[in-house]
């Protein structure tokens, strides 16, 4: 009787053990097949509606065409490694020459500077996006934390951020461009005045998110806690520091989620109008070629953009988990 | 003779969308040291106001608060207030919460180890030093409740004042605090004002039952001298003739002076009514 049940148990615990298997494997492989479907059906859709697109630069790209300039493009990024490589040698080699001719000749070491690749083009809009990013928060956050903890300044300054909000980044970039250049004269100068320009352009364009959200998330701390932090008599630093900001950071991460996006996206219109290196470049290098290959290659970006601009948000995301107490209301 | 704490004339008018509210007129309240003071009423009347003004957190547009000789006139921690909803900071654990309080009072006058020594010793108090470690929701209700006591006795605070602390919980664990909560009382003779709408925990905890008349300009309509000999025992008191005595003078207080309140907008969004609790058969 006793043996009889301790079967029934062990049979049932496995019973259930192989039913939680399946739901969880079926929770993976189930939005896998959806999606994946999903991928094909609109592959086939563009590819049989870019076939019938003729443009004059020849056909509009599809998937196919984007498969092949990808490969392309990583063709001809190995092929400008190889000669950077070459010439580094070349130049090794050329100093050794000279030194063994005369050694008191001064060696010049020179950086290559071949053509922009892909790659390179990619290094540099993420690396242009981080800086502006950087600046936006390290103003948004701390003018964000002021205008929650004070109604008057909010209503002095609610204007100002509602106007300067909806500008484009188009607007700003021939101003930003004559402030760099009137403003920045060094001799040597530590950063390229481009890439300044494309960094202050996403940075006053990606303040606004990060400013309203932190506003927000400040403004609508809990009063109880704030009346512990009074009655505790925290000072005002050690009430923002302890009180404010930890409450209001799941806020501040939507805020900074929201202005990563847009910075990436005006990143690339900035680089485009303003010549700026980066992705946008890249692109209107391409549209400028006309070559029977630039479209294909315009749609490689688009994608890399796309993705970059994915995997940004969801780095943002795990940033968010991992700093937020607030675990609850983690969005998607 | 001045007393301990003093409520002298106490007014307060809040200015609100449809013009000037009169809260409170009026209150006048003496208490000593070492006093279990429950303040009752039927919600809406203005008993967190009362408190808050005691706290320092809303300023009286008349009259005032005199503490051991000293006017109140801002939040501090010699009043230290717990709240209804623990008001824990969820970002940091049980003994960091206790802890920021008691760094704070105590900054310049305990070392570190001091410091830690006695946030651990209030958690003691409250039986909560085993989850010191563990964040605010991980615990249930009541622990959460008692830590926010705990960390309320750590700042040895003169006067101890209470929000319906025990609102939210169910009834049994709101009693086991209650048991706890008179223990620690014993042992430190604190004095407390406590909000409370259920009748028994009042009767069972005071040494005062001030009951408040209904807003607007509310104002102290009766007090109950509860003069039950301590420590006293909730099974016991059911079946003493003189606690049920004190227990009728409250309810019909309550409910034949006071009536509840006509059902007003305004009042319907409050959802603490005060609780009618079954009369018991002794
Ligand atoms: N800051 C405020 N502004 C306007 N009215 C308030 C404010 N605080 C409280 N009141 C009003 O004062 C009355 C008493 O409130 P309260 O003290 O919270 O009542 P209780 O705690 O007894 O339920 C209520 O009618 C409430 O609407
Ligand atoms: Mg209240």
């Amino acid at each position: 009787m006793s043996q009889n049940s301790i079967v029934d148990g062990n049979f049932l615990a496995d019973m259930n053990r192989n039913k939680l298997f399946n739901i969880r494997l079926s929770h993976i492989v189930k939005p896998l097949c959806v999606s994946s479907v999903g991928i094909l059906f609109f592959l086939i859709i563009w590819q049989s509606a870019a076939n019938r697109i003729e443009t004059s630069l020849g056909q509009f790209p599809g998937p196919m065409q984007v498969w092949e300039q990808s490969l392309n493009l990583v063709d001809d990024y190995q092929r400008e490694r190889e000669r950077e490589a070459a010439f580094y040698v070349r130049q090794s080699e050329r100093n050794a020459e000279r030194l063994a001719e005369n050694p008191d000749t001064e060696i010049r070491e020179r950086m290559y500077t071949g053509q922009a690749t892909f790659p390179g083009q990619i290094v540099t809009s993420l690396y242009t996006v981080g800086f502006g990013f950087f600046l936006a928060s390290i103003i948004a956050i701390p003018l964000g934390i002021i205008c929650g903890l004070s109604e008057n300044f909010y209503i002095a300054i609610n204007p100002i951020i509602q106007i300067f909000k909806p500008v484009s980044p188009l607007a700003w970039l021939p101003l930003v461009t004559m402030m760099v250049s009137a403003l920045y004269v060094s001799d040597d100068p530590m950063f390229d005045k481009s890439f300044l320009n494309s960094a202050f352009t996403v940075a006053l364009c990606s303040l606004w998110p990060t400013v309203i959200n932190t506003t927000l998330g400040v403004a609508s701390i809990d009063r109880d806690l704030i009346n512990v932090s009074r009655v505790i008599q925290l000072s005002t630093w050690k009430h923002v520091q302890k009180i404010v900001l930890p409450s209001a950071v799941p806020v501040i991460f939507t805020g900074l989620r929201l202005s990563l996006a847009t910075g990436w996206m005006v990143l690339i219109a900035a680089e485009m109008l303003a010549q700026n290196p980066g992705l946008g470049k890249f692109i209107w290098d391409e549209f400028q070629n006309g070559s029977s290959d630039s479209l294909g290659r315009i749609m490689v970006a688009v994608v890399v953009i796309g993705f970059i601009g994915f995997l940004l948000d969801q780095m943002m995301l795990a940033l968010q988990r991992r700093f937020s107490w607030d675990k609850q209301t983690i969005v998607r | 003779m001045q007393k301990f704490l003093e409520l002298s004339n106490i007014g307060i008018e809040f200015s609100t969308d449809s013009g000037v509210y009169r809260a409170l007129t009026d209150v006048v309240l003496k208490i000593d040291q070492g006093e279990f003071i429950t303040l009752i009423g039927h919600s809406g009347c203005g008993k967190s106001t009362v408190l808050n003004i005691v706290a320092g957190l809303l300023q009286a547009t008349e009259g005032g608060v005199i503490l051991s000789g000293r006017e109140v006139t801002s939040p501090g921690p010699d009043r230290a207030v717990v709240f209804q909803n623990h008001a824990l900071l969820p970002w940091m654990t049980v003994y960091e919460n206790v802890e920021l309080a008691v760094k704070q009072v105590f900054k310049g006058s305990k070392s570190k180890i001091e410091i830690e020594q006695w946030s651990m010793h209030n958690l003691e108090l409250v039986h909560m030093q085993h989850v010191h470690y563990k964040m605010p929701h991980e615990l249930s209700g009541g622990m959460k409740q008692r830590v926010g006591i705990a960390r309320c006795l750590a700042m040895q605070p003169k006067v101890l004042l209470m929000d319906e602390p025990f609102g939210a919980l169910d009834a049994l664990t709101r009693a086991h605090l209650q048991d706890s909560l008179m223990e620690i009382q014993k042992d430190l003779n604190n004095t407390v004002i406590m909000i409370t709408h259920d009748v028994d925990e009042a009767v069972l905890l005071s040494d005062r039952i001030v009951m408040m008349t209904n807003g607007p300009a509310a104002t102290i309509g009766e007090v109950a001298v509860v003069d039950l000999p301590r420590p006293r025992d909730r099974v016991q008191l059911a079946d003493d003739p003189h606690y049920t005595q004190i227990r009728q003078q409250v309810l019909s207080f309550l409910y034949d002076k006071q009536k509840l309140p006509s059902i007003s907008p305004k009042s319907q969004q409050q959802d603490n009514s005060v609780k009618i609790a079954a009369p018991k058969v002794a």
